[in-house]
C-alpha cells in the first residue's frame, strides 16, 4: 500500500517537475511547482514526518507559491521566449545533468554504502512534538541563526524597496 | 480492517448526505435571515415557507446551460471550481462531531478520521483554498475576473498570518493538534458552573484570539464585510464573472463548506466543542429536549389559528417533526449520543447565524481598510495575545 502511493506520488512530482520547465506559460509552470510541493508533501508523510508535510503544504505551495502566482497574474506575463538561448546550453545542457546526477549518486553510495531501501512508516520522530522538541534542544542555535537570517532578509527587502520608491 | 472500511463508508455516506443538505439549505436559512432583518418576507413561493427553494435552485443550476466563453484558458478554467470546491469539501473529514457511538456492537467515534495534526490539515487546505479562486480570476480573462482574483490571493496572504496565531495561542494551553484532543482538554467546569471552554480557560482566556480568529475567519471565507474579490458593486461579481450553471455553482458551494468548516473548527477550538454550556448536573441534558418540545409547541398553536390559509396544513406538521425530535433527545439510550451531537450542532448554528447576521449589518471595506486593519491591527494584536498566553502557560504550569 505504502509502496503504491509511493510510486504514485513519486511520478507524480517527477512529471509536475518537468512540466515546470517544458511548460512556456509561466502560470502553468507555477502550478507545476505547487504539484511538485504537493507530492513531496505525501512522500515526507509516507515517511512519517507528519509535520513536515503540512508545514510543506502550509508555507511552500500555500503561502510562497500563491505569492509566486499573484505576482505573474499582476504582471500579467504571457508566454515565454524561447529563442536566444547560447549554443552552449545547448548541446552541454544534457551531459552536464547527466554528470550531475551520475555524481551525486556516486557520492551517496561512497558515503553511505550500507543504506538500504527506505522503510514506510517505521520512523515515528515526525510529529510535531518531537520536532519541537528536537528544534530547541538540539538545534537550537541553527533554528534561531536562521530565523535571524530571514530576518535580515527581511529588512535587506524593506531598504532596497524604499530605496525604490525615493 | 473490512469491518472498518464498511463503517468508514457508512460514516462518509450520513456526513456527505448530511454535509451537502446543510450546504443547500445554508443558502435558504441566509435568505430567510437577511430577508427578515430587512423585514422582508424571503423566499415563500416554492413549497410552504419557501422550504424547497434549495432543491429548485440545485435543478436550475444543474440544467441550466454550461456556458464555455471562447476567449478563456479552457484547462485553468475548469480547473479551478474544481479545485476550490475540492479543498472546501475535503476539510469536513477531519471535523469531529461528538463522542463515540455503538450500533450493533461496533464503536465508532461520531467523525471520519482523527488526525494527530487535524490542525494543521485545515490550514493547509484553506491555504490550497485560494488557488481556486485566483485561478479562475486569472483563467477568465476578464479585467473585472482579474482583478477579484488579485484581490483574493493578497487577502489570503495577509489574513492568513493572524489566523494563524490565533489557532496557535489556544494551542499551547492544549498541548495537543488533534481537534478531538483540543475539544477533550476543554472538559470541566469551574467552580461548578462555568464551562472550561478556551474562551473562559485559565491561565489566560483565549476571548481576543477567538475574535481575531473569528475576523480573520470572515475574510478567509470571502464573506462580507471581506467579500473583495467578488465587490458587485466595482467588479461586477468579481472572480465568477465569467462562470455558470454548475461551474459557477461549485464556487457558490465552496464559499458555504468553507463557512460550515470555519464555524466548526471554531467551535472546537474556542467553543469546547461538544461540551454542554453548563454541567449535565444542572440539566443541561434537558436544554435539546425542551428547546424543541417548545418549537413545537409553538408551531401546533399557530397551525391551529393559521395567519394564511396554507399554514394550517404546514405548520402542524412541522411540529410533529418538533416533537418527535424532541422524543428522540429526551430518550435515555440515545441521550450520550445525541447531547453531544446536539451542543456541537447548535453552536456551529449559532456561529453560521453570526456570519449570516454580519452580512446583514456591515458594509463592505475599502481595499486599503482592508490591508492596513490585516497588517497594523489584527496582526500585532494577534501576536501580543500569542506572546502572553505563552508566557502565562510557561509561568503557571
Amino acid at each position: 500500500m505504502d509502496l503504491f502511493f509511493f510510486m504514485v506520488f513519486a511520478l507524480i512530482a517527477l512529471a509536475c517537475a518537468l512540466n515546470v520547465v517544458l511548460q512556456k506559460q509561466p502560470i502553468s509552470s507555477a502550478l507545476s511547482l505547487v504539484g511538485v510541493m504537493s507530492s513531496l508533501a505525501v512522500l515526507y508523510l509516507l515517511l512519517g514526518a507528519d509535520f513536515l508535510a503540512m508545514a510543506q503544504i502550509i508555507v511552500y505551495a500555500g503561502a510562497i507559491m500563491v505569492l509566486f502566482i499573484f505576482v505573474i497574474m499582476l504582471l500579467n506575463a504571457g508566454a515565454e521566449e524561447t529563442r536566444g538561448r547560447s549554443w552552449i546550453s545547448q548541446i552541454l545542457g544534457v551531459p552536464a545533468l547527466l554528470i550531475l546526477m551520475g555524481a551525486l549518486c556516486f557520492f551517496a553510495m561512497r558515503w553511505f554504502p550500507n543504506a538500504g531501501f527506505v522503510k514506510f512508516g517505521d520512523f515515528a520522530g515526525g510529529g510535531p512534538q518531537q520536532l519541537g522538541y528536537a528544534l530547541f534542544t538540539d538545534y537550537l542555535l541553527p533554528f534561531e541563526v536562521t530565523s535571524v537570517l530571514i530576518l535580515i532578509a527581511i529588512i535587506g527587502a524593506i531598504v532596497l524597496a524604499r530605496k525604490e520608491l525615493d | 480492517m473490512l469491518e472498518f472500511f464498511i463503517i468508514t463508508a457508512i460514516k462518509l455516506g450520513l456526513v456527505l448526505f448530511v454535509f451537502m443538505t446543510t450546504l443547500a439549505y445554508l443558502q435558504w436559512v441566509e435568505r430567510k435571515v437577511i430577508a427578515h432583518v430587512q423585514v422582508r418576507m424571503g423566499p415563500s413561493r416554492v413549497g410552504p415557507h419557501g422550504l424547497l427553494q434549495p432543491l429548485a435552485d440545485v435543478i436550475k443550476l444543474i440544467t441550466k446551460e454550461g456556458v464555455l466563453p471562447p476567449h478563456v484558458n479552457k484547462f485553468f478554467y475548469l480547473l479551478a471550481p474544481f479545485l476550490a470546491v475540492f479543498m472546501a469539501l475535503i476539510s469536513i473529514s477531519i471535523i469531529p462531531f461528538g463522542t463515540s457511538v455503538t450500533v450493533m456492537g461496533h464503536t465508532t467515534m461520531l467523525e471520519l478520521a482523527d488526525l494527530n495534526i487535524g490542525v494543521l490539515l485545515i490550514l493547509a487546505l484553506s491555504s490550497m483554498g485560494v488557488y481556486g479562486i485566483a485561478l479562475g480570476g486569472w483563467a477568465s480573462n476578464n479585467k473585472y475576473s482579474l482583478l477579484g482574483g488579485l484581490r483574493s490571493s493578497a487577502q489570503m496572504i495577509s489574513y492568513e498570518l493572524p489566523l494563524s496565531l490565533a489557532i496557535a495561542a489556544p494551542l499551547l494551553s492544549a498541548g495537543t493538534l488533534s481537534l478531538r484532543g483540543i475539544a477533550n482538554t476543554q472538559a470541566g467546569y469551574y467552580l461548578g458552573f462555568i464551562p472550561q471552554w478556551a474562551i473562559f480557560q485559565m491561565p489566560f482566556p483565549q476571548i481576543f484570539s477567538f475574535l481575531i480568529f473569528m475576523i480573520a475567519a470572515f475574510a478567509e471565507t470571502n464573506r462580507i464585510p471581506f467579500d473583495l474579490p467578488e465587490a458587485e458593486n466595482e467588479l461586477v461579481a468579481g472572480f465568477h464573472v465569467e462562470y455558470s450553471s454548475m461551474t459557477f455553482a461549485s464556487f457558490f458551494m465552496a464559499e458555504y463548506a468553507n463557512m460550515v468548516t470555519v464555524c466548526s473548527v471554531a467551535t472546537l477550538l474556542f467553543l469546547g466543542g461538544w461540551q454542554p454550556l453548563w454541567p449535565a448536573a444542572l440539566g443541561s441534558n434537558f436544554v435539546a429536549p425542551v428547546i424543541l418540545f417548545i418549537a413545537g409547541a409553538i408551531c401546533i398553536y399557530h397551525g391551529l389559528n393559521p395567519a394564511r390559509p396554507l399554514d394550517r396544513y404546514t405548520l402542524p406538521a412541522f411540529g410533529v417533526v418538533f416533537l418527535g425530535l424532541a422524543g428522540l433527545m429526551a430518550f435515555p439510550p440515545l441521550v450520550p449520543v445525541l447531547t453531544p451531537l446536539f451542543w456541537f450542532l447548535a453552536k456551529v448554528s449559532f456561529l453560521l447565524f453570526v456570519f449570516i447576521w454580519i452580512r446583514a449589518t456591515l458594509p463592505r471595506f475599502r481595499y486599503d481598510q482592508l490591508m492596513s486593519f490585516a497588517w497594523k491591527f489584527l496582526f500585532p494584536a494577534a501576536l501580543a495575545n500569542l506572546l502572553i498566553t505563552g508566557f502565562l502557560v510557561a509561568l503557571f504550569s
